[in-house]
């Protein structure tokens, strides 16, 4: 059935990804796992002949960690939060887009720009954009030269400006800033996705719609929704997916302390945390947390998947 | 039903009503339309207003939205601050040789895997599909530990070799050239064709949308990419456009904070080529994307 010679060259073709994959893929996954199940590993130790015991204790130390609790905790926050916003407004935008004809293109132009841009150069642009230059401490003698576009508009409805991203800013108020920015980056991708599965749905049951008198929101709930929804639940899973790896927005507005001044590292996340941990030369602990996170993704996209099963109607 | 009856007494009432209705429905969708179309393009617009005006002007109390002076030096001195020229010069080697290398790796593979038989196919398939699944994360651990071993840290090769190979690729490309009719092979066949011409004479000039997509993905990998970069090339020989940009710009200590027109104006020197390709190459991008999920 296979003739020798042309498996041969098969391989052949092959054999420049096969090379790489094997040393930049397959053995990192191998080694990963072996780092991770030695007790408190250290490679620079280990060149130096040190050896180390075969434990679990990498994973119940980070899993007891304060600061990959906090990562944690930020992530799960950031996801929880920006993946519901973001669908939602991306399936509004692309319905109403789908609808709609005079400047349906350069309105469509206009939803996808973000895709296309830096995630860190435009983190600035939005750190620029709710920055206060000046003292401000919450103090009653603060002068602040400057509050910000975002709190000059603010201003106009009567709110006092918010500390939003500089020192003693609160917790929450960085989260918010953080939320605007990655639902604001997200869009582009789920619109691009939506809009396509949209101009998918055959026409027909529109116009059975219409012939019935169907309203406008019983057409949403009953035919777009459900006709709509393999794309709604690809859209949601990458969100998640994407949302766990959330870590060059939050260098974009705050740097790589990962949090306003006084306060570094109060925003990091779990993908930061890897990091972290790989430039202290702890990969036992990186790995660890590396494969922890990959075990969080795959668990969140089962869920989906499972409750997508139910619900989508392929 | 009851809808009926009421339809047949008062016809054109409501058919009035309903005509009043969509246009007060089709107003609401285009004010919620520009709205947000508003708010997309403002980071853009604040950008390049902000990298136009004298710091005194971007420290006025209230921030004006057209600068009362255009001020293009913002520009000349974030060059300069930032080394840009340098930066991007960088980008754009790595950008270019992992672009080309990585399509010749990516076509020879979606080939193997589209027309030619061997043991195992389907299998090796699925588990290289299987990989896309696991974080990148993962790989870097044990990746950044590896090219210092190779004595590979601080130089184009580091920045380059690791990320030739994409699977995501390999899929697109497979599946393009899955599409080109079996027909075509076996006649070059008869004729005596070899492989290789057939797949540069016949195969890729079919698939070039593919590969323009591939490339321009690629290319803006490159000028987007921070983790890796920041990690293993640190020296100014070797830093690239993100991570130059991001570091750049302290606290300018003669004036007490960051220089933001500045800092501004390098946003819009390193956004410009991609808004470039956007507006010049977007087809290819929206093509590319809609099927992935992957950015860069």
């Amino acid at each position: 059935m296979y003739d020798t010679k042309r498996q041969w060259k098969a391989w052949l073709y092959l054999l420049p990804m096969l090379v790489l994959l094997a040393v930049f893929t397959i053995w990192p996954i191998i080694n990963t796992v072996r780092m991770s199940m030695l007790e408190k590993y250290q490679a620079l130790a280990a060149a130096g002949g040190k050896t180390f015991e075969v434990s679990f204790y990498n994973f119940k130390d980070v899993l007891s960690y304060n600061k990959f609790l906090t990562c944690l905790k930020n992530t799960m926050i950031l996801c929880v939060v920006t993946v519901p916003v973001s669908s939602i407004l991306a399936l509004l935008i692309a319905v109403f887009l789908n609808s709609i004809r005079p400047l349906k293109r350069v309105l469509q132009t206009i939803f996808f720009l973000p895709y296309v841009t830096n995630s860190i150069a435009i983190g600035m642009v939005f750190a620029a954009m709710f920055n206060i230059v000046g003292s401000f401490h919450g103090t009653p003698n603060q002068i602040i030269e400057t509050a910000g576009i975002i709190n000059n508009m603010l201003g106009v409805f009567g709110i006092e400006p918010i500390n939003w991203i500089n020192p003693g800013s609160t917790y929450g108020a960085n989260i918010t800033v953080l939320v605007i920015y990655i639902v604001w980056n997200a869009l582009p991708f789920k619109i691009l996705i939506l809009l396509g599965g949209l101009q998918g749905i055959n026409k027909q049951y529109y116009d059975a719609a219409k012939v019935d008198g169907t309203p406008r929101k019983r057409i949403f709930t009953r035919i777009t929704v459900p006709l709509l929804s393999p794309m709604i639940a690809y859209v949601v899973i990458t969100g998640f997916i994407g949302g766990f790896k959330e870590y060059t927005s939050i260098v974009g507005i705050f740097g790589e302390d990962m949090g306003p001044a006084g306060a570094s590292k109060r925003l990091n996340t779990m993908v930061g945390f890897i990091y972290d941990a790989l430039e202290n030369g702890r990969q036992g602990r990186a790995s660890a947390a590396a494969l922890i996170l990959f075990a969080i993704i795959l668990v969140v996209t089962l869920i989906n998947l499972y409750v997508s099963k139910k619900r989508v109607h392929y | 039903m009851k809808i009926d009856t009421m339809h047949e007494l008062n016809v054109q009432d409501v058919s009035n009503k309903q005509k009043v209705g969509k246009i007060i429905v089709t107003t609401l969708l285009y004010v919620f339309l520009i709205f947000m179309a508003i708010i997309v393009l403002f980071p853009f617009y604040w950008m390049i207003n902000s990298s136009l005006k004298s710091i005194g002007e971007y420290l006025l109390p209230v921030p004006t939205f057209w600068p009362h002076r255009i001020l293009f030096v913002n520009y000349i001195d974030a060059f300069k601050t930032a080394n840009l020229g340098r930066l991007f010069l960088n980008t754009v080697y790595v950008g270019v040789v992992s672009t080309l290398l990585s399509l010749v790796i990516t076509i020879l593979s979606a080939f193997a895997f589209a027309r030619l038989e061997f043991k195992g196919k389907n299998v090796l398939f699925a588990c290289l599909l299987a990989t896309m699944m696991i974080p990148g994360e993962l790989f870097t651990i044990t990746n950044y530990g590896t090219v210092n071993d190779l004595g590979w840290m601080n130089t184009y090769t580091v920045l380059i070799v690791p990320f030739l190979v994409s699977i995501f690729y390999i899929y697109l490309l497979r599946q393009n050239f899955k599409q080109i009719p079996n027909e075509l092979y076996l006649a070059a066949k008869v004729d005596g064709t070899s492989d290789l011409k057939y797949l540069i004479k016949v195969m890729i000039p079919l698939a070039l949308p593919t590969l323009i997509s591939i490339t321009i993905l690629k290319m803006m990998g490159a000028w987007n990419s921070y983790i890796w970069p920041r990690l293993v090339a640190r020296d100014i020989d070797h830093t690239l456009i993100t991570v130059g940009l991001r570091n750049a710009f302290t606290i300018d200590p003669a004036i007490g904070y960051v220089n933001y027109p500045q800092q501004m104006a390098a946003v819009v020197i390193v956004s410009a080529p991609l808004f470039l390709v956007f507006i010049f190459l977007r087809k290819y991008i929206m093509k590319g994307v809609s099927r992935s999920g992957i950015k860069g």
